[in-house]
């Protein structure tokens, strides 16, 4: 089953290597990683999607916590939460093509960001199923290029505590 | 007056307490050498930086403290790995200090550069790479309280050349500031009631420990615990020595190579009781078939380690020493002798493990040991390098003073024998230490006899030479047809030669005549000495367990020899 998890860590260099490579060496399957600070300079927070079992969930989560540098760790996955990525896309539009892609965009509530002769660059948010739907619509006019961050997630209603 | 950061590394290790640094100075680190020149602290030269590592590993289990070890960049750095993991698998804890190419060279493949951090990363409890020169007291302290607190384990601290010569402003004792690094002591109040419930219940219980209880310093809790509740104990090999050989209660080590009694009694219990152990694959043979009708309650200071290898149904996480406590003032003494009857004949059952008919004359490892645990009363420490003659000092040293059994167990790293005696001679100047080794681990660190000699330290060198490397021998004859390959050592040196050229004190032994003599005389010498035992390539470690077999699917001499017959037909 998928997880997703908060992590808290120190923002000091080589944190990233510490967990990335914790990942690769213990066999765990990473399907995304986003860091990013928080609103604690010192502070940054990574939210890793990882796939499997209870019990590799388990592990992943107690190797992690043996890393000094990180803080804290929640698993989103049993709480209401809100999990956003976000993607750019360049798609091949001619200009008659332009109407119909701009109304998938308009369903989407995704936005052109540039246009120019032959393509246009699109630029949407949304959780990953959405975002999957949107490139599922859009392939048809020829997708060129397709930029898209890792996941991001935070928890509904009372925050995550930082200590 | 400003210190440089050189200095305030050497300050901060004595204000740790750091007595003695096994090192291996290098262009990189210097500046750390100026400064330690100045210093209280004593510097030990050994022959290679792996032998630096193996001896603060050795001196750091003989003292309970932090091992300190030291070396330069790029290569001197490389040779540690092989010791930081050593002590990183067997939960030693230890502080590697390597020099690196100044920062401004960093990332540009300058001589003797490595990413020393990059390399160390899966290998260390925790690193560092220091970039700011006031960092320095902060990161060395945080370094030893990482290192000896919680789970122990090596810590690197890697410190650019540019960074050891500037002026060091910060404060000398910093405040400790880890917040993600909260190891849980205490265990779990229900959980321990669980626990305590189960072990009342229990018609056939078992401890299983390991080095989580010496690294607790919780022995004489264990053994009190045990003889209260009347539960046998058997023990992985870095458990070794927490109970006294002899006790009543102890029936060894348990495994590949366990005494059927150790391995009956786990497969017979219906509770387990697994103390600062972790379920090595070594000590359970196939998972399923380990202890199968139990219901096992883990108790360990690593969560991380619940779970890993074996389920638990009560995991206790914190300090065993803690834990142990609280279970001995809890708990009623109780009386278990008809489960301790019940094991008599797996005890028994040790005669029966090694061949029976051979000549009386003939020198065995086994013979050589026992006759060690005589001479010394169990009382020497005892270091061991890795192969067929550190699974016979497990089976047979009956050690009777907790902490000194000292071996590799984890990574299983040939050439840690006599290094890590060094290190426990350095610690205990005034106790018997013996090395035992073999020709193919002693090869591996030979060079410490100058370390040695250069120290004066009285270490004993037991050498089992059987110009083979005859635990690899052992499995080709069991999972090879026999084929041996890559396994001989025709050319090894005469060893009696060698040592003279050391100025040690040498002893040949071949046969059992007067060997309990030659060995009473050898350990009584106040110098290094060597006794070589000559000994048979054909001599196999029993009882062995196949592959994917369970400990109780043990294969002993007899049985041993109706397959080679077997297979001869």
């Amino acid at each position: 089953m998928r997880h997703t998890l908060s992590v808290l860590v120190e923002n000091r260099t080589g944190v990233l290597a510490r967990v990335a490579g914790l990942f690769g060496r213990r066999g765990y399957n990473i399907e995304s990683l986003a860091v990013g600070t928080t609103e604690r300079p010192e502070i940054s927070r990574m939210t890793i999607i990882v796939d499997g079992d209870n019990n590799v969930i388990e592990q992943v989560m107690k190797q992690l916590h043996k890393l000094v540098e990180v803080i804290k760790i929640n698993d989103l996955t049993g709480e209401e939460y809100v999990n956003r990525e976000l993607i750019l896309i360049k798609v091949t539009a001619s200009t008659e093509q332009r109407a119909e892609i701009m109304q998938i965009v308009d369903i989407f509530r995704a936005r052109i960001v540039d246009i120019s002769g032959k393509s246009l660059i699109i630029e949407a948010t949304g959780d990953p199923k959405k975002i999957s739907a949107l490139v599922e619509a859009l392939r048809p006019f020829g997708i060129k290029e397709v930029v898209r961050t890792a996941e991001i997630a935070i928890v509904r209603g009372s925050q995550l505590k930082l200590d | 007056m400003t210190i440089t950061g050189a200095e305030a590394l050497v300050k901060a290790l004595e204000m740790q307490g750091v007595k003695v640094v096994f090192g291996y100075p290098g262009g990189a680190i210097l500046p750390v050498y100026r400064a330690l020149k100045d210093s209280s602290i004593e510097h030990i030269l050994p022959r290679s930086e792996q032998a630096a590592a193996h001896a603060a590993s050795g001196y750091a289990r003989t003292n309970h403290t932090v091992g300190v070890c030291m070396a330069t960049s790029g290569p001197g750095a490389t040779n540690l790995v092989t010791g930081i993991a050593t002590a990183y698998m067997d939960s030693i804890p230890m502080v590697a200090i390597t020099g690196q190419v100044s920062t401004a060279m960093v990332g540009t493949d300058a001589f003797q550069e490595v990413d020393t951090k990059g390399i160390t990363l899966p290998i260390t409890k925790h690193n560092y790479l220091i970039t700011n020169t006031d960092d320095i007291p902060r990161i060395v302290k945080e370094a030893f309280h990482i290192a000896k607190t919680g789970r122990p384990g090596p810590v690197v601290i890697d410190i650019p050349k540019n960074i050891a010569e500037a002026p060091c402003k910060a404060k000398l004792d910093p405040p400790l500031d880890l917040p993600g690094y909260k190891p849980t002591y205490k265990g779990h109040p229900s959980q321990i009631k669980n626990a305590v419930n189960l072990i009342e219940q229990a018609k056939r219980p078992v401890l299983y420990i390991g080095g989580g209880i010496i690294n607790a310093q919780a022995e004489p809790l264990l053994v009190q615990f045990a003889e209260k509740q009347q539960i046998p104990v058997v023990s992985t090999l870095m458990g070794i020595g927490v109970m006294d050989a002899n006790h009543p209660l102890y029936l060894g080590m348990l495994g590949l190579h366990g005494w059927p009694a150790a391995n009956m009694a786990v497969n017979n219990c219906d509770l387990l009781l697994c103390m600062g152990a972790r379920f090595d694959d070594r000590a359970t043979g196939s998972v399923p078939g380990f202890a199968p009708n139990a219901t096992v309650v883990h108790i360990d200071i690593d969560p991380a380690e619940i779970g890993k290898n074996a389920p638990s149904q009560v995991p206790i996480v914190g300090d065993i020493h803690m834990i142990l406590t609280e279970l001995l003032h809890k708990m009623e003494a109780c009386d278990r002798s008809g489960w301790l009857k019940e094991l008599e004949p797996y005890r028994a059952m040790r005669d029966k493990v090694y061949p029976q008919d051979e000549d009386p004359n003939k020198l065995t490892a086994r013979a050589v040991m026992q006759a060690i645990s005589r001479i010394t009363e169990g009382k020497a420490i005892m270091t061991t390098d890795v192969g067929q003659h550190q699974m016979t000092a497990a089976q047979f040293y009956e050690i009777q003073k907790p902490g000194r059994f000292i071996s590799s167990g984890g990574l299983g790293t040939m050439g840690y024998g006599l290094s890590a005696a060094v290190g426990a001679q350095m610690a205990a100047p005034n106790d018997l230490v013996i090395c035992i080794t073999g020709d193919g681990s002693f090869q591996m660190n030979m060079a410490e006899l100058a370390t040695a000699k250069e120290q004066r330290l009285p270490i004993k060198v037991i050498l089992f030479n059987n110009n083979c490397l005859a635990l690899v021998r052992q499995l080709q004859d069991t999972y090879c047809d026999a084929e041996y390959y890559g396994v001989f050592m025709p050319g090894n040196p005469d060893f009696i030669q060698l040592a003279k050229a050391y100025d040690m004190a040498t002893y040949r032994l071949t046969e059992n005549k007067n060997m309990e003599e030659t060995l009473r005389e050898a350990l009584s010498n106040d110098k290094l000495t060597l006794v070589e035992c000559v000994i048979s390539e054909e001599d196999m470690i029993f009882p062995y367990i196949r592959n994917g077999e369970s400990i109780n699917q043990m294969v002993m001499a007899e049985e041993e020899m109706k397959n080679r017959a077997k297979r001869k037909k």
